[in-house]
């Protein structure tokens, strides 16, 4: 079993296709929707976690290619600006998935991008702006 | 045998002073014993590295040509308004201080992107700044107006002068309600989500001299990454609170007043903050030198985070309503592990205060005095002791009797 975060940009006429239920169906996968920016007619974003066996998300991938989606690997996205973070550890509580911890003596905050869902709370939390989501 | 602080500066001039930061202390008066760290150890370095509201500059810009009163008129740093109820051009500028077309609160939760904290990180940073004034016009001062970049290499004076930084201790925040609340404690999620705590520890300044033996009105410090001093206790100062065996005050107490040249500081230093739902601040590094005088100042500074207790306060209700309580009491070793136990329920906790900052700072105090480059100075007055009556008192509101017609 293997696992992919990306980040699909989708533009207006495709909004209102049934992608997620294509790629569930069609492909076997299983999707876990960590974003979604969707608007009726406009270009839209939406950022999921794709798992299942390789080849069916390669076929998956392909499927979103083919409608002429715009894919990126997630962590692309989000950028943690170290040299801004004073090393509070002020957004680990907050971080959901771990993605923000602390270091073993529990002094120095480092970020582990693969585990990040841009669930965008550690934007709200820092008071120095660190972390940056580029969407 | 007891040292003075002008036998150590003696020592610190021939290069020979031993310098330890309080972390470092810790671990040789378990070696050595407290008796004999006291004999060969000089001074010790703390160090704080967190948001600290009462904060401000005060800034000489110049007379302009005609010149111009802003005292009583206004003044505008990078669209912030600056406090002008002083002479012709001196103004300051506050850590929260917001621009008027803010939004503020308007739409839940503020952003409060930049203000004052921002405005002093960016002077000191060395980058122009807009300044817009007004004045009301004065046979000896007529200009009405001004619109100026400015530059803190240009200034007259710039100074730092913040009323009350290096909190002695602080509470543990956290939120029993069903909401998320934002506070100047941070997010605070619902139904003990997290709890967030903001002090240096064994590292705090005040916590390493916890009954003001060493540190009191003009003791020299690190501020903001350059020299300053400590001028007046902080407001608030409350001395008199609970204290451990040891002397450590178990809720917030004591707090410094400090002021320095802000054209020697550093924006590595002094960081404007932005806190969602709240508002605007300005995280300050603070780094005080304690002298080991004797084996009591000693032992004070071997404090560790486990030795230091504070209390958990529920930020929803007990706080903003000054209800009083506690929802048990914790220790930093116990915050710093990452997780507390309260009212049955384990919750992860953040912190605010940088304790990685505080360790820099301490170091580069303690590099400081082992150049020669930094001398200890001698208080002038201590600051109001434990037994001083001093208690931090709430507002007396009494109604205002209003008269018809006014």
């Amino acid at each position: 079993m293997k696992k992919k975060r990306v980040v699909l940009t989708i533009p207006p006429h495709l909004i209102e296709q049934p992608l997620v239920y294509n790629l569930i169906k069609r492909h076997d996968l299983m999707i876990s929707i960590l974003r979604a920016n969707i608007t009726p007619k406009e270009q839209g974003r939406l950022v999921i976690e794709m798992s299942g066996e390789k080849r069916n998300i390669d076929a998956g991938l392909a499927y979103l290619t083919g409608l002429e989606i715009e894919i990126q690997p997630l962590a692309q996205d989000i950028k943690w600006h170290e040299e801004r973070c004073i090393h509070c550890t002020f957004c680990v509580p907050i971080c959901p998935t771990g993605a923000l911890y602390r270091d073993q003596e529990g002094i120095l905050v480092a970020f582990n991008k693969d585990k990040c869902i841009a669930c965008e709370l550690c934007i709200k939390v820092c008071p120095y702006k660190v972390v940056e989501i580029q969407f | 045998m007891a040292k003075t602080i002008k036998e150590i500066n003696e020592r610190i001039k021939k290069g020979k002073a031993v310098v330890v930061t309080a972390e470092e202390v810790i671990e040789l008066a378990g070696k050595k014993g407290t008796k004999k760290t006291a004999q060969e150890v000089d001074v010790v370095t703390t160090g704080t590295f967190g948001p600290m509201c009462s904060s401000g500059a005060y800034i000489n810009f110049g007379h302009s040509k005609p010149r111009i009163k802003v005292g009583g008129g206004t003044a505008y740093l990078n669209a912030v308004p600056a406090y002008t109820g002083l002479a012709a051009v001196d103004i300051y500028i506050g850590a929260t201080a917001l621009p008027d077309d803010d939004p503020r609160n308007t739409v839940f939760p503020g952003t409060f992107s930049y203000g004052g904290g921002h405005v002093i990180e960016d002077l000191v940073s060395g980058k122009d700044i807009t300044f817009v004034g007004t004045g009301y016009g004065t046979d000896c001062y007529p200009r009405r107006q001004i619109e100026t970049l400015i530059n803190i290499r240009d200034l007259n004076e710039a100074v730092l002068f913040n009323p009350r930084n290096a909190y002695q201790n602080y509470n543990v925040a956290v939120n029993l309600s069903d909401k998320v609340i934002y506070t100047y404690m941070g997010m605070l999620q619902p139904r003990l989500g997290n709890a967030n705590y903001c002090s240096a520890g064994q590292l705090s300044p005040l916590l390493n001299d916890p009954l003001y033996k060493t540190i009191g009105i003009g003791t020299r410090i690190f501020l903001g990454g350059g020299i300053g001093y400590v001028v007046w206790n902080g407001t608030q100062f409350n001395p008199g609170v609970r204290r451990t065996p040891g002397g450590v005050p178990t809720s917030p107490a004591g707090t410094l007043a400090v002021m320095g040249d802000l054209k020697q500081m550093s924006p590595r230093w002094l960081k404007g903050a932005s806190f969602t739902g709240y508002g605007v601040t300005l995280t300050v590094g603070i780094g005080v030198p304690i002298p080991v005088l004797d084996e009591e100042i000693l032992t004070h500074t071997t404090v560790r985070d486990e030795d230091i207790k504070a209390q958990v306060v529920d930020y929803s209700q007990s706080y903003p309503q000054v209800q009083p309580g506690s929802l048990g009491e914790v220790n930093y070793r116990q915050l710093k592990s990452g997780t507390i136990e309260v009212n049955g329920k384990k919750i992860n906790t953040g912190g605010i205060s940088s304790y990685a900052k505080a360790r820099e700072i301490a170091e580069s105090l303690k590099q400081w005095i082992q150049k020669g480059a930094f001398l200890l100075s001698e208080p002038v007055a201590h600051l109001p002791g434990a037994d001083s009556g001093i208690t931090f008192k709430l507002l007396n509101e009494r109604p205002l009797k209003r008269t018809r017609g006014k």
